[in-house]
């Protein structure tokens, strides 16, 4: 699985893309590949507020809807607009052109939750 | 894995694809190979070989074989010639659907009734039930730990069935195809026997089912497969096989079908003969004929991108729900959700809009003939 060490990660399987007050969020290679083929990707709105582990969208494979949830708090800077007609970017492309959403992080934000892409493969290779 | 599954005779071979595995009405079994959209795919335009040693093979047989089918069965029993199949339904007195089952008369005294996973037990203890008042002259037998079954399904799959199975006259030169028409089931003489092949399929394509010994399955499994290749036909599972049958409109027991719906409300009148005389379940059906049916089970097409509508969202008209989709899904061929619902009858006529409720928002939809593959949008 692709974990790549620009991020920081959740326990829940989304990674987060630190840029100084805001973050890119999407979900992981292990995630995409655990949901298989994703269908629909019902997107935040734009302005959304959210806490860390709230749910915040739902992706959809042929089998199931899951819930996604953000790894910080902040606010919803932008969507992926892109995925409205290309859901399939999560599969093929989960760390890059199939990011979710965009937040402007709330100041003071804390991210010590997050998991180190080592925590992280270390949590991969226990489940 | 949960421990109590039961393994059909090619789930080690799965296992060995790498196939991603789920219990399925008690079943341990393959989801899918290399993903659900491209197995569709594959089975819509090439072919693809599903395991279906799951479903169950009892056999009915003895003189009075016909007359008790055309009792506990809702289908003519009658019309079938030898080597023919129909499609046919097991009722309780109330008229409530046990189970959709297919029935072969492989000889003139001896059916064969292809029944769900999950239902193997009940089915034969209800058939047993009803058969011994038949007795000596009915014998059954539930013969499912024997038996596995290969489905072949998609426009090529005749192709590589002729091609397994060629015919060759005296002179060696090819001659009338060894293999069974539309809703027939034929005996191939095969080295490794017994192998029953029917013309039938619950994707809304062409196709064959394959019935095997168990140990012969792994065998026969690899041989079409290997036969397969150059059309392109691979493993599928039943993921695929759900949005394949959901497409063509065909309900799945369980889900879409229970004893708390009659095959009319069901919309399988075809398949019931309400003229054959008395069957099981035969009274409640006429008297629901003759004064209302209360319910319909209608086709649902969302009008525009939606979410994929899934079982038990409410279905809402003028904002009030009025029934729940009991299947739904993206349809992968024409990108469109579909589904499946009980509607009040006055609701399910064809145009009807109605509105489906997805996690707390109404998303219209219509309803629509259930098999989008025939009535295409």
């Amino acid at each position: 699985m692709n974990v790549p060490t620009d991020s920081l990660y959740a326990t829940s399987h989304e990674w987060l893309r630190r840029d100084g007050d805001t973050a890119v969020v999407g979900i992981t290679d292990h995630a995409q590949h655990e949901l298989t083929d994703v269908v629909y990707v019902e997107l935040p709105a734009v302005g959304t507020h959210v806490s860390a582990g709230q749910q915040i969208c739902v992706v959809e494979s042929v089998k199931a809807a899951s819930d996604i949830y953000s790894p910080a708090a902040g606010t919803v800077e932008a969507v992926n607009e892109s995925l409205s007609n290309s859901p399939e970017l999560i599969n093929t492309d989960p760390h890059g052109d199939g990011w979710i959403f965009k937040l402007r992080l709330d100041a003071g934000a804390d991210l010590a939750h997050l998991k180190t892409p080592e925590e992280y493969s270390a949590q991969l290779g226990q489940s | 894995m949960s421990s109590t599954s039961k393994r059909t005779p090619l789930a080690a071979t799965h296992e060995l694809l790498s196939a991603r595995m789920m219990e399925f009405g008690g079943w341990h079994m393959p989801v899918q190979y290399q993903g659900i959209l491209q197995e569709h795919k594959t089975v819509r335009e090439a072919a693809g070989l599903f395991d279906i040693s799951h479903m169950g093979e009892v056999f009915v047989s003895g003189p009075g074989s016909e007359l008790f089918l055309n009792t506990l069965l809702t289908n003519d029993v009658r019309r079938l010639p030898v080597g023919g199949g129909q499609y046919t339904l097991m009722l309780n007195e109330g008229g409530g659907v046990l189970d959709d089952l297919l029935c072969y008369r492989i000889e003139s005294e001896h059916y064969l009734l292809i029944v769900n996973a999950s239902k193997i037990d009940e089915d034969f203890a209800w058939i047993r039930s009803h058969a011994s008042h038949f007795e000596p002259s009915v014998q059954v037998e539930n013969q499912s730990p024997l038996w596995a079954g290969l489905a072949l399904q998609g426009p090529k799959s005749a192709a590589i069935m002729q091609r397994l199975f060629p015919q060759i006259d005296e002179r060696g030169q090819p001659s009338a195809s060894l293999l069974p028409a539309r809703n027939t089931i034929v005996s191939l003489p095969v080295a490794n026997g017994p192998l029953l092949v029917a013309r039938t399929g619950y994707t809304g394509e062409d196709g064959f089912e394959c019935f095997c010994s168990s140990q012969s399955a792994p065998f026969w499994w690899d041989l079409i497969l290997k036969t397969g290749e150059p059309e392109g036909a691979v493993p599928c599972g039943l993921g695929a096989r759900d949005t394949l049958r959901l497409e063509a409109g065909f309900p799945l027991n369980g889900a879409d079908l229970s004893p708390e719906h009659t095959p009319l409300e069901a919309g399988l009148g075809a398949f019931v003969s309400l003229q054959k005389g008395k069957f099981v379940g035969r009274d409640s059906l006429l008297t629901q004929k003759e004064t209302s049916i209360p319910t319909k089970l209608a086709g649902l097409r969302m009008d525009g991108p939606t979410p994929p509508p899934r079982a038990h969202y409410p279905v809402l008209f003028n904002g009030e729900r009025v029934g729940e989709t009991c299947s739904g899904s993206l349809s992968p061929t024409f990108g469109l959700g579909i589904a499946l619902a009980y509607l009040p009858s006055q609701l399910a006529a064809f145009g009807q809009k109605v509105a489906v409720d997805i996690r707390g928002r109404q998303f219209p939809a219509t309803v629509s003939p259930r098999s989008i593959l025939k009535h295409k949008p």
